[in-house]
């Protein structure tokens, strides 16, 4: 056992994991950040979109060294049958901004530079090293760790729980159930490299700007999911996720699926002639509000993915993580402070702060949304996407049909395939889960 | 109608890193002589394509490929069908870019 007592022990050096770790550590407590991979990051997945609001309120001067890509001015969104895609694009120089809103990253770079922050401040980063299990005393209070080292044995008097999606530790001590089928999505993704001019000139950027797709429809192949696509300086980010019970019906396999999108003839031209360098699965939470776990007990909060905060819909996740790392750091802190110990009923700050933020306020919005999503996958993926893409060819082909006629075929089409009850029951389920 | 070649997954993972812990498979199949239908979902869904049947139509697992999602151990271990750990610190896979 390491005789040596810290204040926290966090679990993971993802976004959650940094962002506790720093706050405490910045706050002078004496922080044990763990992290399984060779070095900070090369455990870690995401598309990725970093959020600039969530880093400044840790790091407000980031821009100044963080390995960043590109800042985000235009975000499409697709809708996409086998030959097709309506697209609702949004761009604005606007954000083209002295302090830009969104970058797509690296995770594997960025991860890295976010951990010299927290080393800076201060915490003590022990990589290559697994957490084993829980410590807990005779009361049942989790007060350490056991880690894969020899005699690695560690006490604290909080442990910070940021050990990403599959959240192992936390099931294997009873603190909350593993993930279901149901409530978690499989994301392949592949990074394609191009040369910088390339990306440029397909996606219609200028110096940094960057590009974000992001797709559904017949690409999932019934299932809940989507694609996506992120164009960084001299790389294209491309994926796919459905939920994992999805897949498990259907007997689809995730990297036909990529294939199959990378092959659509709205995406294939913007990768051609890429060097691919790598190929990534990872799980994403997508039960939303109705899956978050009990996020504080006796000696010990969660954080992050590992406490499935994740919004599924604006396909936000490294803000909540790290959001919510940091408030918990903030309310360990708080507790801390006022010497009083590290009990559920004190740490439950934590939710009180958490709920107060967007992060579970967002969450409550859409709470409605996931079951929406999985019990209609079938409408929502396939039927609709179908309809609207031939709806739209319907009207701008010109061939001589009156468009009276053209109209009715339209309308047609969408009455056969869902039925006027089906048609105002979707929009009317989908308004009241959107509110 | 144009037939295609099937994916091979092994050449997408050839281009990943891994420091594979010979001899420490983090992932066990429990003995079976019947595969469960949560076992015969992996021969799927399992993105590293890990779990193959062999000659006797069981399911067995070579993680070496593994890219550490859990989707297997989300399906199949709450009915004990496979033990799942993480890799020992340090060993698996080794993202260049995540």
């Amino acid at each position: 056992m390491i005789e040596e007592r810290f204040d926290a022990i966090v679990v993971g050096a993802g976004m959650a994991g940094n962002a506790a770790a720093l706050t405490m550590a910045k706050r002078g407590m004496k922080v044990l950040q763990i992290e399984r991979g060779e070095y900070p990051g090369s455990k870690n997945v995401q598309g990725a979109i970093l959020y600039a609001d969530m880093l400044e309120k840790l790091i407000p001067n980031f821009r100044e060294d963080a390995p960043l890509e590109r800042h985000l001015v235009e975000q499409r969104f697709w809708m996409m049958d086998e030959r097709s895609h309506t697209g609702l694009h949004y761009r604005s120089d606007d954000f083209n901004e002295e302090k830009p809103n969104r970058y797509t990253i690296i995770r594997a770079q960025f991860d890295k530079w976010f951990s010299s922050q927290v080393q800076e401040a201060g915490a003590i980063v022990l990589c290559e090293t697994t957490v084993k299990e829980l410590v807990k005393d005779a009361y049942g209070k989790v007060i350490g760790v056991i880690t894969d080292r020899e005699g690695g044995e560690v006490h604290a008097d909080v442990v910070v729980l940021a050990e990403g999606v599959n959240g192992l530790l936390g099931t294997k001590a009873d603190l909350r159930e593993r993930p279901s089928p149901d409530n978690v999505a499989l994301a392949v993704k592949e990074m394609h490299f191009l040369p910088r001019e390339t990306i440029e000139a397909r996606f219609n950027l200028k110096g940094d700007e960057g590009v974000v797709i992001e797709a559904a429809g017949t690409i999932s192949r019934g299932m809940t999911g989507m694609g996506f696509l992120y164009a960084n300086k001299e790389s294209v980010s491309i994926g796919i996720g459905c939920l994992v019970a999805d897949f498990q019906k259907t007997g689809e396999t995730p990297y036909d699926l990529l294939d199959r999108f990378k092959k659509h003839p709205s995406i294939a031209p913007l990768i051609e002639g890429s060097e691919v360098k790598e190929y990534a699965g990872h799980l994403i939470p997508e039960g939303g509000y109705k899956a978050i776990p009990q996020l504080f007990g006796d000696g010990w909060v969660v954080v992050g993915d590992a406490a499935q905060l994740n919004n599924a819909l604006h396909r936000e996740g490294s803000n909540l993580a790290m959001t919510s790392g940091r408030i918990a750091g903030e309310a360990i802190f708080q507790v801390k402070s006022r010497k009083d110990p590290m009990t559920k009923d004190n740490l439950a700050l934590y939710k009180k702060m958490l709920d107060d933020s967007f992060v579970i306020k967002d969450l409550k919005k859409y709470k409605d949304m996931p079951d929406l999503m999985h019990i209609q996958s079938q409408n929502f993926f396939l039927t609709y996407p179908q309809l609207i893409n031939k709806a739209l060819q319907n009207f701008v082909r010109v061939d001589g049909t009156p468009k009276v006629e053209k109209e009715k075929v339209t309308i047609k089409s969408f009455v056969s395939a869902r039925s006027w009850g089906g048609l105002f029951g979707d929009a009317f389920r989908f308004a009241r889960a959107w509110r | 109608m144009t037939t295609e070649a099937p994916i091979r997954v092994e050449d997408k993972l050839f281009q990943n890193r891994y420091l594979v812990d010979v001899g420490n498979a983090h992932i066990k199949v429990k003995p079976h002589t019947k595969p469960s239908p949560a076992l015969l979902a992996l021969l799927k869904v399992c993105p590293a394509h890990c779990y193959e049947l062999n000659s006797n139509g069981q399911v067995e697992v070579t993680p070496d490929g593994c890219v550490e999602c859990g989707t297997c151990r989300v399906i199949a271990e709450g009915n004990g069908d496979i033990e799942w750990n993480y890799p020992r610190g340090g060993y698996g896979v080794l993202f260049k870019f995540g």
